[in-house]
């Protein structure tokens, strides 16, 4: 897309353009769903056949956080919804602030994963040389906290990009003169992060959920 | 006199600019140009150097082969050898091969579009592929793998030799490539095509090219993700793969193959489509039952999801979801006959041209129908067990690989030259180099065949002597192959500069790439094209009667 012309020069008009990058987003979060499918699998995998110490490697981890962390990431996807309605009817005010709101929220689930983490890796529960469990096969709860790590990891990693873009729209949004070439992309961006959240949605009764006493 | 050939939009009028290849001609502009022609160039560039590299590797075994003590090198560097072949082959050449070159090129202007969707995109995807074709080269050069292209776990995370997370990491990056050209394709298909283009008008390429572009987007990502599980298994000993502490090797079997299955139909979906159009073209015919041959493009890449455990028969997979997956596997043969008998009723009265396009087609047909029933063999559970990791397998998937693909990519590149580069290539000497590989394929892989089914394992540097005669065969079909190959290297760099000058539409085609100029301007096409005719608008008929007319008026050069 040049600075000059709204519409790139391989498209008819703005609205092919638009369609087109929509289309382009939901088959690259169809990629994304198979890229975690393969995740989930390997943990149903080992879920099922190692249940007793799954649960009881599951039960280290912190439910208030996660359940906490489930609410802001719900909330987000509001906000989100709200500042996607503000570029479709180019309010920039509005539409700064639910960008702003959706990236702290972003920020807050990250902070609070990252309490989370650091209280897992100090009870000895990081799946490297200092790992320690003492109440059943250490390699198996190992590889519970394998799983754990890998999948929440890469969860927040896609969290982190999304409250990168996120800050970046929201300057965009102050910048930019013109708020119709930034619709579409608040459009995408709102899909991108649905979808972050519905994995999220997901990994929260798996991982905090399932089979849990206390 | 009726016209032997309709295209689907009128001739584009005259564009005064200059073509894609005259635009601009510093490095800087083809590194960074985001032309869908050019990339495909790009491409064609790369993977022409990835096929010397795999090729090389083939040479090298086929050389160590002729003696049964295999006294050209050691286990150790043979394992690297075949290792080196497959992975290369795979994914640096067969996966991008007509996908990124011919595709690159020709879909958006077969959909009337000045570029695909996302051109910088396009141009991302060529870089993914070469930084990790440089890893790749890199894990070669400091000492090779030895794992198989296949990666088995625990065999790759724990105790194979070499540099195997500096080839998966190659592997993963180009993987990315291939999921943004896929994307790009599927976008491109479903918002790009010119007024008048509807679904049942696309030329069959395109429809093998968006089934194709379906299995690139929905299996690569799992690929992914596996190969990073094994590397992190083999950097830091934890893991899900390894039954020591407390993972299950199927496990990776699984997520491998639910990707390589599909990627098979990745390596041959789009020669078929490239079939689909040079037979139309040279019997002058529409292709017969256009709409099976097009949903069986969709069909074969839905099916090939779920047939991934015909690779594990003999894994301690369970015995019913060996016949599960059995069952399943003899049904892609079903969509796979269908394109087979359709090309081949194609021809029934048909106005044939035998132009060189047209011989590399009909060694795809009977090379891939050898390789297809004999798939139906290896999905045989018990045939299977017998015939698991010989030759057999070797035989039967080169010849749907190489038989197939790698004919439908020369044939397309014969086909779309004129196109691509404004000259003809010599007609001649390509006729004779398409001989060369059909006749040196056959002699190199047949042979195989016997030999798996008398035994001989595959991956073995050494074997027992009965089998070196037919080993030796396989050798020096071998050599006949590899001319093949260097003939058409030499000759399209040659026709570049000397080869006579091709004008729009040499073989008067129907395909809207042929209404404009031949090299096409930058944006392809002066005027957006309205399509007003299905894409196959051939007559065979007037075909003849314009031959019949010429003979008549006894003329010498007769042109079509
Ligand atoms: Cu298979």
């Amino acid at each position: 897309m040049s600075a000059e012309s709204p519409v790139a020069h391989q498209f008819e008009d703005a609205a092919q353009q638009r369609e087109a990058a929509t289309l382009g987003m939901w088959v690259f979060l169809a990629t994304e769903v198979l890229f975690f499918g393969a995740m989930f699998l390997g943990y149903t995998v080992y879920r099922l056949k190692y249940p007793e110490v799954f649960r009881m490697a599951s039960e280290h981890t912190i439910i208030v956080i996660g359940t906490i962390n489930t609410g802001i990431l719900l909330l987000s996807s509001f906000t989100m919804v709200l500042a996607v309605r503000a570029a479709e009817f180019k309010r920039r005010m509005a539409l700064i602030a639910f960008l702003s709101v959706t990236a702290l929220f972003g920020i807050a689930f990250l902070v609070l994963k990252g309490f989370e983490y650091a209280h897992e890796i100090n009870e000895g529960l990081f799946p490297g040389s200092h790992f320690q469990f003492t109440e059943a096969d250490p390699y198996t709860a190992r590889m519970f906290f394998y799983l754990y790590f890998l999948m929440t990891g890469v969860h927040a990693l896609h969290v982190t990009i999304g409250v990168i873009m996120l800050v970046i729209f929201a300057l965009r949004a102050m910048l930019t003169l013109k708020l119709e070439r930034l619709s579409t992309a608040v459009d995408l961006l709102g899909l991108y992060w649905h979808f972050v959240d519905i994995v999220w949605v997901f990994l929260f009764p798996l991982i905090y959920l399932v089979d849990r006493h206390s | 006199m009726n016209a032997i050939a309709t295209p689907q939009a009128p001739p584009q009028p005259p564009s005064h600019e200059p073509s894609y290849l005259a635009v601009e001609n510093t490095v800087r502009s083809w590194l960074l140009t985001t032309d869908h022609k050019r990339i495909g160039i790009l491409y064609m560039i790369s993977i022409t150097l990835f096929f010397l590299v795999g090729g090389a590797a083939a040479t090298l075994m086929r050389l160590n082969l002729l003696t049964p003590q295999g006294a050209l090198v050691t286990s150790t560097t043979y394992n690297k050898l075949f290792t080196i072949h497959g992975v290369i082959m795979v994914w640096f050449f067969l996966i991008p091969s007509v996908p990124t070159v011919i595709g690159n090129f020709v879909l958006p202007m077969m959909l009337g579009a000045r570029d695909v969707a996302f051109p910088r995109l396009n141009l991302a995807s060529w870089y993914l592929f070469i930084g990790g074709g440089a890893f790749a080269l890199w894990a070669i050069i400091a000492g090779g793998v030895d794992t198989g292209w296949t990666f088995y776990t625990p065999y790759s995370s724990t105790y194979a030799n070499g540099h195997v997370i500096a080839m998966a990491t190659g592997i993963f990056i180009a993987g990315f490539g291939s999921i943004a050209t896929g994307l790009n394709f599927i976008v491109t298909v479903h918002k790009m095509r010119a007024p008048g283009l509807t679904w049942h008008r696309l030329p069959l390429f395109v429809w093998s090219m968006y089934s194709t572009s379906v299995i690139l987007v929905l299996a690569t990502p799992v690929l992914a993700i596996t190969l990073v599980l094994m590397a992190l298994e083999r950097a830091f000993g934890i893991g899900i793969f390894d039954p020591a502490i407390g993972g299950d090797p199927l496990l990776f079997q699984h997520l491998f193959w639910f990707y390589s299955h599909p990627a098979v139909y990745i390596m041959i979906l789009p020669g078929m489509g490239v079939v689909s159009e040079i037979i139309a073209c040279f019997s002058r015919k529409a292709v017969f039952g256009y709409y099976f041959v097009a949903y069986s493009s969709v069909a074969i890449a839905v099916l090939g999801f779920v047939v991934w455990g015909h690779h594990m028969f003999v894994s301690s997979q369970s015995i019913y979801a060996g016949m599960v997956f059995s069952i399943l596997s003899f049904l892609v043969s079903i969509p796979s006959a269908i394109k087979v008998f359709n090309w081949t009723a194609t021809l029934y009265r048909g106005s044939i041209w035998f132009q060189t396009p047209f011989l590399y087609v009909l060694g795809f047909i009977g090379l891939f129908t050898i390789g297809g029933l004999t798939g139906l063999f290896l999905a045989a559970l018990a045939v299977d067990v017998h015939l698991t990791d010989t030759y057999f397998v070797i035989a039967h998937f080169h010849y749907i690989m190489v038989g197939g693909m790698v004919m439908a990519y020369l044939g397309g590149l014969h086909y779309w030259w004129p196109k691509i580069s404004g000259r003809m290539y010599p007609e001649l000497l390509a006729k004779l180099s398409a001989l060369f590989i059909f006749a040196g394929f056959n002699l190199t892989f047949f042979p195989q065949f016997i030999l798996g089914y008398l035994g001989m394992p595959r991956r073995y540097h050494a074997y027992a002597p009965e089998f070196q005669v037919l080993n030796v065969l396989s050798t020096a079909g071998a050599s006949i192959l590899a001319i093949g190959y260097f003939l058409p290297l030499a000759y399209f760099l040659w026709s570049l500069r000397y080869g006579k000058v091709a004008g729009p539409n040499p073989w008067q085609a129907t395909g809207l790439e042929w209404t404009t100029e031949s090299p096409p301007p930058e944006h392809n096409f002066t005027v957006v094209p309205i399509v007003t005719e299905p894409p196959y608008a051939y007559d065979p008929v007037a075909a003849e009667e314009a031959l019949a007319a010429k003979r008549e008026q006894r003329e010498p050069a007769y042109v079509r």
